[in-house]
């Protein structure tokens, strides 16, 4: 059980750490929708552009994708696994 | 298919905030039932993988991308309410730390790809729940097509929203046919994403897929679980 509890980790890590620098950095369907339409013009910046890890690089660098991937994994991994044992039921048995 | 701040307007981003935190909430309460000692780790690691291949953007045209969702992934391996919990769960920390998905667009993002997303994955998993329980095959099937609802149906959402309150004042037809267009062809590969995944754990653990709960099926030998 934790085996594969571990390797799906694992493989979460790998997409996020390795792969994410693979991705294509075309705008995706609702930013294409956006742009070709003009709706784009009436986007506003976003509060934490400046922010050390915003659009998944280190202080604007993506050669760090695979690091802000990697902690966005550790940070979702944490939150998700905190909020969802909080909320469990317990069980009877242990 | 994170708006960013703007695109909509403040009294229709107000209203969508409601509805969000009104679903999240709900979600909440539902989701204690299908969480125990073995769920509650499968879940974290269900969002976690949703982050993950997020972060992925596969081509669908010259100059277009299409990235996966995750609602219908979600909720046909941890139930529709954690489901919908795992994807705002990472629409939120993508929002907060990476700078993706307007913070007054959240309440937005988070009713098209969590809630409607999930929901219409889950509706059509659900309905099609008996060729899912045949094998494998039958499972793929029908994680590709609640796949490519889910991304149709949050596309939609981003549709109606723009109709009722989005900023420039495009022709409503022209929205629509693009975001459709678009999302055809991003949900064949949120189909094919979910389809892989959702067998693969399968083929593993078929007792942590949600879907297969309760039915017979032709997946591996352990019998499944009697849920109290």
């Amino acid at each position: 059980m934790k085996k594969f509890f571990i390797g799906f980790a694992f493989v979460s890590l790998l997409i996020a750490g390795v792969l994410s620098y693979f991705a294509s950095g075309d705008p995706d369907g609702l930013d294409k929708t956006v742009e070709d339409t003009g709706i784009a013009e009436h986007a506003q910046e976003h509060p934490f552009s400046g922010g050390m890890f915003a659009d998944y690089a280190l202080g604007g660098d993506d050669r760090f994708t695979g690091l802000a991937g990697v902690l966005g994994v550790v940070v979702v991994l944490g939150l998700s696994f905190g909020l969802f044992w909080v909320l469990r039921k317990k069980s009877d048995a242990r | 298919m994170h708006m960013s701040d703007g695109l909509l307007n403040a009294p229709l981003s107000v209203v969508l905030l409601v509805v969000a935190v009104a679903g999240v909430g709900f979600a909440l309460v539902k989701a204690r039932a299908d969480l125990d000692d073995r769920t509650a780790p499968m879940a974290g690691l269900v969002a976690t993988f949703v982050f993950a291949v997020q972060m992925i953007n596969f081509p669908i045209l010259p100059g277009a991308s299409g990235h996966l969702l995750g609602g219908a992934l979600a909720a046909i391996l941890v139930g529709p309410y954690v489901g919908a919990l795992c994807v705002t769960i990472v629409l939120v920390v993508q929002a907060l730390l990476f700078a993706d998905g307007g913070l007054t667009a959240l309440g937005a993002n988070i009713t098209n790809m969590a809630l409607i997303g999930t929901a219409a994955g889950f509706l059509v998993a659900v309905a099609l729940r008996r060729f899912a329980a045949k094998g494998k095959g039958g499972l793929a099937a029908v994680a590709f097509v609640s796949a490519f609802v889910n991304t149709l149906l949050a596309a939609t959402g981003f549709v109606v929203e723009y109709a009722i309150g989005g900023a420039g004042g495009v022709e409503i037809g022209k929205v629509a046919l693009l975001m459709w267009g678009l999302h055809a062809l991003i949900g064949i590969g949120e189909g094919l994403i979910t389809a892989v995944t959702v067998t693969s754990v399968a083929s593993i653990r078929p007792d942590l897929v949600h879907l297969l709960k309760g039915s017979n099926t032709a997946f591996g030998s352990k019998p499944l679980e009697v849920r109290s």
